[in-house]
C-alpha cells in the first residue's frame, strides 16, 4: 500500500522524539500503581480480617463507586478500585498527547510538509502515530502488571490489570487519530479527545454508581452506561476476580473501527487542515479584545467553556444522585465522617464533591497558566512586549483571567449541584447558599497551585510545564482524596493546599487556614514576578 | 513634522540621536558571546541599515533594544532612554516588526493590527485603512491562514498605522513578492520625509541601497563597518584595468596592489583606497594608454565581509551565536 510508504521511518523518529517523554509516563504510572499496590499489601497482610468489611464499606456508598468498580474482596482488586481510574485518565492522555503530536501538531508547526514533499504515503504520519501509541501501551500492559506482581498480587490478574488500564490507552489512540482529522489545530484536536475522556469518565462512573451489588455485598455488576465508555471496557475485564479477556476485544474493535475512520478522512482533506475549515472573522477588533486581559480572555474562551460544559454536567449528575447518599446507612458513613460528623452526611458528601471539583478547576488554571510559557517558547509574546505592555501587566491579565475562570466555573458548579440536588431533596435556596460558600473556600487552593506555575514559568521557563503538572499530581495525591486512605504521614499531607480547605459545607469555615493559602498564593506570584522582572526572554531563535 | 502628541514632540526636540549603543556585550551562558562590544548609531531622521550574515547578532541586538533581552556591559541609549528600564514609555513611541512574526493563530489580521495598535498608544485608523489596500491584505483571515508573506503585511500594517518616532524592522521584507517590497520602499521613504527614523535589518541589497542613509556591517556580534555607502566604498579597493606603452611587470611589487593580473602591456589589478595616487604615479611613468577604475560594487562591498565570516573557523552557516 503505497499510502504508507514511510511509515517505518516515521515511527523511528517519532520514537526518537518520545524517547524521554513515553517511558516517563509510564514508569511514573507504574511506579503510583506498584507504591500503592504494596501499602495496601502490606496493610491487608497484616489486618486480613478488615478486606470483606472495607470492601463493603466501598460498594455500600455510591459516592464512591463513582471511583471504580468493586469486583470482589481481593487485595488487587480493592487497588485498582482506587488507582484505575486515575490510570486509566494517564494512559488515555499519554496515547492522545502522543497520536495528536505525531499528527495535526506536526501539520500545524509545517513539519508534515517537508515530510509530506519526502517519499512518504499520505497515511504514513497516521499509521506512525498509531503504531508508537500503541506500542507505548502494550509496554505499558507488561511494566503496569509486572509492578503489581512485584507487589506481591496473583500472576494473572496483574497481567489482566495492566492490560485492562493499557486498553482505555489503545481506545484513546483511535479517538485521537479521528479528532486530529477533524480539528486544524493542536489545542483543538487534543480538546476534543480530552472531550471524549470526560464523557467515558462520566459514562463509566455512571455505570458503577447505579449498577446493582450482590447478596453477600462483595461485587457490583454495572448498569448499562458503562458499556459505552472504553474505561468502562477496561473495567469490566474485572481483573483479580474474573479476569475476563473477551472486553479487550471491545477496545480492539473500537480502535480498528476509528482508525479506518480517520484513514478515510485523511484521504478527503488537506495537508495542513482539519475536516472544519476557518471561516473568516471580523475586519476590526472589538475594544473588549484591546487590553492585555481581553485578549487573554479572548484565547481561552473556548477551553473556559468546555470546561464549563464538563463540570455543570458533572454538577447535575452529582447533584441528583444526592438522595441515595441520604439513604446510605451502616459502615458506608465511617468514610463521610471523616469529613464532617455522621450527623451531617449529605454536607461531608458535598464537601467530596467540591474537593473534587476544586481539583479539576486547578487543573483548567494550570492549562491557563502554562499559555505564559508558551507565549515565550513561541514568540508571540515579543510583538506585545514590543508595545506599551509591562511584564507585570501581561503577567497580571493571565492571573485576572486564571481568577475569574476558576471562580466562574466553581460557581457554576455548584449551581449546577444545587439545582439537581434541590429538587430531589427540596430546599435549593438554602443549598444554594450552602454550596456557593463551599465553592468558593476551594479558590485560595486553586490560587496557591496557579501561582506555583506562574513562578514556575518566570524562574525556570524550561522546565515548567513538566514541573507543573507534577506539581499538580504531587498535590491531589498527597491530598484529602487520596492520601489518608494510602496512609500517607501527617507532614506529606500538609504539603496539598488541598489538605488545607475546610471541609464545607459540612463544617464551618474556619479564616485560619484560608488566610494562609492566601498568603501563600501571595508569596508565590510575587517571587514569580519579582524573577520576571530580572531575567532575559527565551524567545525563539 | 506633523506632530500630534505634544509629549512626543518634546521628545523629538531634544533628541537628535534614536539609538545609541557603544561597547554592547550579550552573552548566552559562560561560553557564547552573542554580542562583542557592538557599537551602533542611527541619528533622528535617518534610515540606518543593519547587515549581516545570518547568525551575526542582528535579531539579539533588536532584542536588547526592545528590552527583552538584558545587556550584560555597554552602553544603550534609545530615544534618551534606557531601554530596559524606560521599556514601556519607550514603546509607546516605537514600532517593530519582527522577522519571524509569531502571532495568535484564531485572531484575523484585523484584530491584530488593532490590538497591537491599541496596546502600542493607539494608531490612526485612516492610515490603517489606507495601509490595509496598499499591502492589498485581507483583514478577515485568520492568522493561520495566512502565508509567511501575508503574516509579514499584518506585522507591516500594524506597524506603520502608528505615527511613532522610531521604527525598528528587523527583515521585514523577507516573505513579500516584488510588488509588495514596491509598496514597503515607498511606505519607508514617506516615513522618512516625515522626519522619523528607522532601523532597517535586511539582506536584500537594493532595498538597502535604495532606502539608507547609511549602514552598519555586524560580522560576529561587532559592527565591522559603518557610514554611508561612499565612506563604505572608499574602504574597499578599486579595480584597476589598464593599457600601457611600456611592459607593466614591476606592478606586482608596488605596496597597496593585489590580485595582479599582468600580460605585456595589459593589467588588472585592485588597489588599497590609500595608495591609489601613489600607483597612479608610478603607471603614468609606464606611459598610460589606457586606464578604467571601478570602485567596488555593493555586492562585493558586502561578500567580502560576509565570506570573511564564513572563512572564519568556527563560525558561519548554522552557528546562530559565535563561540569563544
Amino acid at each position: 500500500m503505497s499510502g504508507f510508504t514511510g511509515t517505518t521511518r516515521l515511527v523511528r523518529l517519532a520514537l526518537r522524539r518520545d524517547r524521554i517523554t513515553l517511558p516517563a509516563w509510564i514508569l511514573g504510572m507504574a511506579t503510583f500503581l506498584a507504591a500503592t499496590t504494596a501499602m495496601f499489601e502490606d496493610s491487608y497482610t497484616r489486618h486480613p480480617e478488615l478486606l470483606v468489611p472495607d470492601t463493603q464499606i466501598v460498594i455500600e456508598n455510591p459516592g464512591m463507586r463513582v471511583l471504580g468498580l468493586v469486583t470482589g474482596p481481593t487485595i488487587g482488586g480493592y487497588t485498582l478500585h482506587r488507582d484505575a481510574l486515575t490510570l486509566a485518565v494517564l494512559a488515555a492522555l499519554m496515547s492522545v498527547f502522543a497520536v495528536v503530536r505525531h499528527t495535526r501538531q506536526s501539520e500545524e508547526l509545517g513539519r508534515a510538509e517537508m515530510l509530506g514533499a519526502g517519499v512518504v504515503g499520505r497515511y504514513a504520519s497516521l499509521g506512525a502515530a498509531v503504531i508508537v501509541a500503541l506500542a507505548a501501551n502494550v509496554v505499558l500492559a507488561g511494566v503496569l502488571g509486572l509492578g503489581m506482581i512485584g507487589a506481591g498480587q496473583p500472576v494473572t490478574g496483574s497481567l489482566v490489570a495492566g492490560t485492562s488500564i493499557a486498553l482505555v490507552g489503545v481506545a484513546f489512540t483511535g479517538v485521537a487519530a479521528v479528532t486530529s482529522q477533524l480539528a486544524s489545530t493542536t489545542r483543538g484536536a487534543t480538546g476534543l479527545a480530552g472531550a471524549a475522556l470526560g464523557g467515558s469518565f462520566l459514562l463509566a462512573a455512571l455505570g458503577n454508581m447505579l449498577g446493582t451489588v450482590d447478596s453477600a455485598g462483595l461485587r457490583v455488576t454495572s448498569a448499562w452506561p458503562t458499556w459505552l465508555s472504553p474505561i468502562g471496557w477496561g473495567q469490566q475485564m474485572r481483573p483479580f476476580a474474573d479476569n475476563l479477556w473477551w472486553p479487550a476485544g471491545l477496545s480492539l474493535l473500537g480502535l480498528g473501527l476509528s482508525f479506518g475512520a480517520a484513514v478515510v478522512l485523511v484521504g478527503r482533506r488537506d495537508v495542513g487542515r482539519g475536516m472544519w475549515t476557518e471561516r473568516r472573522g471580523p475586519a476590526r477588533a472589538r475594544s473588549s479584545l484591546l487590553s492585555p486581559t481581553g485578549l487573554v480572555w479572548r484565547l481561552q474562551r473556548g477551553a473556559l467553556l468546555g470546561w464549563a460544559i464538563g463540570l455543570v454536567g458533572f454538577g447535575l449528575v452529582f447533584g441528583a444522585l444526592s438522595e441515595q447518599i441520604s439513604g446510605i446507612e451502616g459502615a458506608a458513613t465511617e468514610w463521610y465522617a471523616t469529613f464532617g460528623g455522621e450527623a451531617d452526611l449529605l454536607g461531608a458528601y458535598w464537601a467530596s464533591m467540591m474537593q473534587m471539583a476544586g481539583m479539576a478547576v486547578a487543573a483548567y488554571v494550570v492549562t491557563l497558566l502554562l499559555r505564559l510559557h508558551h507565549d515565550e517558547a513561541q514568540g508571540t509574546m515579543e510583538p506585545l512586549l514590543a508595545t506599551a505592555v509591562s511584564r507585570l501587566r501581561w503577567f497580571a491579565a493571565y492571573a485576572v483571567n486564571a481568577l475569574v475562570g476558576a471562580t466562574l466555573l466553581m460557581l457554576l458548579f455548584a449551581g449546577a449541584l444545587a439545582v439537581t440536588g434541590g429538587l430531589v431533596l427540596g430546599g435549593s435556596a438554602a443549598l444554594l447558599r450552602d454550596l456557593v460558600g463551599a465553592a468558593l473556600v476551594q479558590l485560595p487552593a486553586i490560587g496557591v497551585l496557579g501561582a506555583a506555575v506562574l513562578a514556575l514559568v518566570l524562574l525556570v521557563p524550561r522546565w515548567s510545564v513538566g514541573l507543573s503538572w507534577t506539581l499538580v499530581v504531587a498535590a491531589v495525591f498527597v491530598g484529602p482524596m487520596f492520601g489518608p486512605s494510602l496512609g500517607l504521614p501527617r507532614w506529606l499531607l500538609d504539603l496539598s493546599p488541598f489538605t488545607h480547605v475546610p471541609n464545607a459545607p459540612a463544617v464551618s469555615v474556619s479564616p485560619g487556614p484560608v488566610l494562609g493559602l492566601v498568603a501563600a498564593c501571595a508569596l508565590l506570584a510575587g517571587a514569580g514576578a519579582l524573577a520576571m522582572h530580572h531575567r532575559n526572554l527565551a524567545l525563539p531563535a | 513634522m506633523c506632530l500630534h502628541d505634544p509629549d512626543i514632540g518634546r521628545d523629538v526636540v531634544s533628541v537628535s540621536t534614536a539609538i545609541a549603543v557603544s561597547g554592547l556585550v550579550k552573552d548566552f551562558g559562560p561560553r557564547t558571546r552573542a554580542l562583542d562590544h557592538l557599537d551602533l548609531r542611527v541619528e533622528a531622521g535617518e534610515v540606518h541599515g543593519f547587515l549581516g550574515p545570518n547568525g551575526a547578532g542582528k535579531t539579539t541586538t533588536i532584542r536588547v533594544l526592545l528590552g527583552l533581552l538584558r545587556a550584560d556591559d555597554g552602553h544603550v541609549d534609545l530615544l534618551g532612554g534606557d531601554p530596559w528600564r524606560d521599556a514601556v514609555a519607550l514603546h509607546r513611541r516605537l514600532a517593530y516588526v519582527p522577522g519571524e512574526v509569531n502571532l495568535w493563530p484564531n485572531l484575523t489580521g484585523g484584530e491584530v493590527i488593532d490590538l497591537l495598535g491599541e496596546l502600542r498608544g493607539g494608531l490612526d485608523a485612516a492610515r490603517r485603512e489606507e495601509l490595509l489596500e496598499r499591502f492589498q491584505l485581507d483583514p478577515t483571515k485568520k492568522i493561520r491562514a495566512y502565508s509567511k508573506g501575508n503574516r509579514q503585511k499584518v506585522a507591516l500594517v500594524a506597524a506603520f498605522s502608528s505615527d511613532v518616532e522610531l521604527y525598528l524592522l528587523d527583515e521585514p521584507t523577507s516573505g513579500l513578492d516584488p510588488l509588495m517590497e514596491a509598496v514597503f520602499q515607498d511606505v519607508v521613504q514617506e516615513r522618512r520625509a516625515a522626519g522619523r527614523s528607522i532601523l532597517l535589518s535586511s539582506h536584500i541589497l537594493s532595498e538597502v541601497e535604495a532606502l539608507c542613509d547609511r549602514v552598519t556591517i555586524i560580522r560576529a556580534g561587532r559592527a565591522a563597518e559603518s557610514g554611508t555607502f561612499d565612506e563604505l566604498r572608499h574602504l574597499t579597493r578599486t579595480s584597476v584595468v589598464v593599457d600601457t606603452a611600456r611592459p607593466l611587470e614591476p606592478v606586482t611589487r608596488w605596496p597597496g596592489v593585489h590580485d595582479a593580473r599582468v600580460r605585456d602591456g595589459h593589467a588588472e589589478f585592485s588597489v588599497d583606497p590609500g595608495e591609489l595616487n601613489h600607483v597612479l604615479a608610478h603607471l603614468v611613468e609606464l606611459e598610460v594608454r589606457s586606464m578604467v577604475t571601478s570602485p567596488p560594487t555593493l555586492e562585493e562591498l558586502f561578500l567580502r565581509h560576509y565570506d570573511e565570516d564564513l572563512a572564519r573557523p568556527g563560525a558561519g552557516a548554522g552557528a546562530e551565536v559565535t563561540a569563544r
